[in-house]
């Protein structure tokens, strides 16, 4: 007997352990790819900027802002610093390590602040992605000139840039507050959340109640025969249907059939939606069938219709089960890309979507466009949306714990 | 002639149980089905006004099955199917012009396990008020609410404590607040499935002493399990074996001298 308990308790222990570890193992492997994320992702939140000195004296108020030849502004400035470059080409390539945003950076600001025409300023450009990559060490110096993006000319030119002082490294505003754009320097993911939260409230918009009143009716209205069983089945089987196939029947019927435009968010949510469901109808079923059948007797001893008993009774007390099934299968939605790029939310681009049916792009499609971007400084790009999604994702579960607590029933 | 009619008449009623003095419930041949299952075999049985009728019988026998076809409770079971007639008040509660939501309205229910609403006591009492619409001014339903505590035996306990919820109290005094609960929608019967099965002997003194209290306002018809009980609270007892309504009687003539062999029985615990 007392072997035998010996031998029990070591198992116990072993058990305890075994799953201490698997804890552990699980935890650090977490740990490694946020810890790689947030490190890839340090070069993406500042950049390499110059404050150049801009001469507006010779340009009038009286002249149109389209007249106005901000490019060459911009030009002349760099140039006085290198007053030894004379060859077109080399100064081409002297003005290719600044971004070709600013002329029309300076432009806006211009537009802005008309006060600053015929005066001499100060004004802050940024350095090309290439340019801002080598400030930031990420160029190796002792590679031959053919293995790198920069020649020992421009690797010169930069330095003596750095030298005078100009040189600063900011906190990149454009990353947290712009769309997309071909040069990295100007990319931001901020088009790409807000088209995320568009679609996304599209989703739980449509499948929040079409998915609630399904659960409830296939529960306590439907008559249980051969037809519900069937659509049942089709219901749990659609859960475990991979993400593309509903991008295809997107594709297929609100695209094509429908004739609604590609690349909006509303086409997003509805093919969201159809992935959505099947996760709410179900947590929404299960939710509703394990509150006490007790309840639901007294409800109707009292003299509750069956509608009264689903809404006063069986409805409140599922809520905290609904909500967080309803909440898994939005992050789930949140983080998807597969069935966005076939309904053409790959699509590129720039402008901040503001409505349900301005094109759009979602955060896990944009994170596959710039992982798909050859330029170095995408890297971090890639890290730091990768991360905001995460954080993204972290709220809305922080939301369904929340939620769940508020509306937990004690029995 | 007249006389010997009068007089199978009179056999008749012996014979199905069915009493002289003024009934509320009136079944007649009542069989329940589950499925191809038969529960119940045609059920005679009275149960008379403002007094209280025990329904006693081994595990199995058709009780509960039986009380729950008085509130039509079964109709929720989808495979359960009810034949023959249930009269109360002279009206055929299974007709179907029948509401059933206003039926239920005027029967309450106690069930087996105490089951308030995970709400506050306040709102279980006044649930049932609320519900059907009758009292729409907040202070009627306030009186409602004590008044029906108060009946239960509950007011002096939770009257500071109202705002707390149901399923905090003890399950004695979660027992009490769905007594209170379900006698304040005014029925006139009140239901109880085995009220104390679930309850230690304390609790259940007290809510066989409410019953008692409640009878001279309610029809009351309680399933129980203890021979004991149904002595104590019933004024007759109806005995059920196997799906029939063996013997139905006096609850001294049950309990002294009963009919039949297998009622004797089962009250002097030979069996069941």
């Amino acid at each position: 007997m007392s072997k035998n308990l010996s031998i029990r308790h070591r198992a116990e222990k072993r058990f305890i352990a075994y799953g201490f570890i698997s804890l552990i193992l699980a935890a650090t492997m977490l740990a490694t790819i946020i810890g790689s994320m947030i490190y890839r992702s340090i070069p993406a939140y500042t950049n390499y900027s110059i404050d150049l000195e801009i001469n507006m004296t010779e340009i009038s108020a009286e002249d149109e802002f389209e007249d106005i030849n901000f490019r060459g502004i911009i030009r002349s400035s760099l140039f006085s610093f290198f007053p030894e470059v004379e060859s077109r080409s080399d100064k081409r390539k002297l003005f290719k390590l600044i971004s070709s945003s600013a002329s029309y950076t300076l432009r806006d600001f211009i537009i802005e602040n008309p006060s600053y025409i015929n005066k001499k300023f100060y004004f802050n450009v940024l350095f090309t992605d290439d340019s801002d990559i080598f400030y930031k060490g990420y160029v190796d110096t002792s590679l031959s000139e053919s293995e790198r993006r920069l020649d020992d000319q421009e690797v010169a030119w930069l330095n003596e840039l750095k030298n005078t002082g100009r040189v600063k490294n900011k906190i990149s505003k454009n990353l947290f507050l712009n769309g997309d754009s071909r040069e990295p320097e100007v990319a931001g993911f901020w088009g790409a959340t807000i088209g995320s939260l568009i679609t996304i409230s599209v989703t739980l918009l449509l499948s929040f109640p079409i998915g609630v009143l399904t659960a409830i009716y296939l529960e306590n209205f439907a008559v249980k025969n051969r037809i519900t069983d069937f659509i049942e089945v089709n219901i749990n089987n659609l859960a475990a249907v991979p993400s593309i196939i509903f991008g295809l029947l997107g594709l297929a019927v609100f695209i094509n059939f429908f004739g609604m435009p590609r690349s909006i968010p509303l086409v997003g949510g509805l093919v969201l939606s159809l992935m959505t469901l099947p996760t709410i109808i179900i947590a929404t079923r299960s939710s509703l069938q394990s509150v006490p059948p007790s309840i639901r007797e007294a409800a109707l001893a009292m003299g509750a219709s069956e509608m009264q008993v689903v809404f006063q009774h069986l409805l409140p007390s599922a809520l905290p089960g609904i909500f967080t099934g309803t909440i898994i299968g939005l992050a789930r939605a949140f983080g998807e890309s597969a069935p966005l790029l076939l309904i053409g939310m790959v699509a590129f681009i720039v402008d901040i979507p503001s409505t349900f049916t301005d094109p759009a792009t979602a955060l896990p499609v944009q994170i596959y466009i710039w992982a798909d971007s050859p330029e170095r400084a995408f890297v971090a790009k890639t890290s730091a949306a990768t991360l905001i999604l995460i954080g993204l994702l972290i709220l809305i579960n922080l939301a369904a714990v929340l939620l769940r607590k508020r509306y937990e029933v004690k029995w | 002639m007249k006389l010997n009619g009068d007089l199978i008449m009179d056999e008749q009623k012996k014979q199905n149980n069915i009493r002289n003095k003024k009934s509320l419930i009136e079944c007649r041949g009542v069989d329940v089905f589950y499925g191809d299952k038969q529960a119940l075999f045609g059920i005679n049985l009275d149960i008379g006004e403002k007094e209280v009728t025990s329904l006693i019988g081994p595990s199995g026998c058709g009780k509960s099955t039986f009380l729950r076809c008085i509130n039509r409770m079964n109709d929720v079971i989808e495979i359960c199917k009810v034949a023959g007639t249930i009269k109360i008040d002279n009206e055929d509660i299974y007709h179907p012009d029948v509401d059933v939501v206003e039926l239920r309205s005027r029967i309450g229910m106690v069930f087996q396990k105490p089951n308030p609403f995970p709400k506050s006591v306040y709102d279980n009492v006044a649930y049932g008020p609320k519900l059907h619409g009758r009292i729409l001014h907040k202070d009627d339903l306030d009186a409602k609410v004590e008044k029906s505590l108060e009946r239960a035996g509950l007011w002096s306990e939770v009257k500071d404590r109202l705002g707390e919820p149901g399923t905090s109290l003890s399950g004695g005094q979660q027992q009490r607040l769905c007594i209170a609960r379900a006698i304040a929608i005014d029925p006139s019967i009140i239901l109880m499935d085995e009220p104390c099965s679930a309850l230690d002997p304390i609790a259940t003194a007290k809510i066989e002493e409410l019953i008692d209290e409640l009878k001279d306002n309610f029809t009351i018809t309680i399933v129980t399990h203890s021979m004991q009980q149904a002595a104590r609270v019933s004024q007759r007892t109806a005995f059920f074996h196997l799906g029939k309504l063996i013997e139905v009687g006096d609850t001294e003539k049950i309990f002294r001298s009963p009919d039949h062999e297998q009622t004797e029985a089962y009250v002097t615990g030979r069996y069941g």
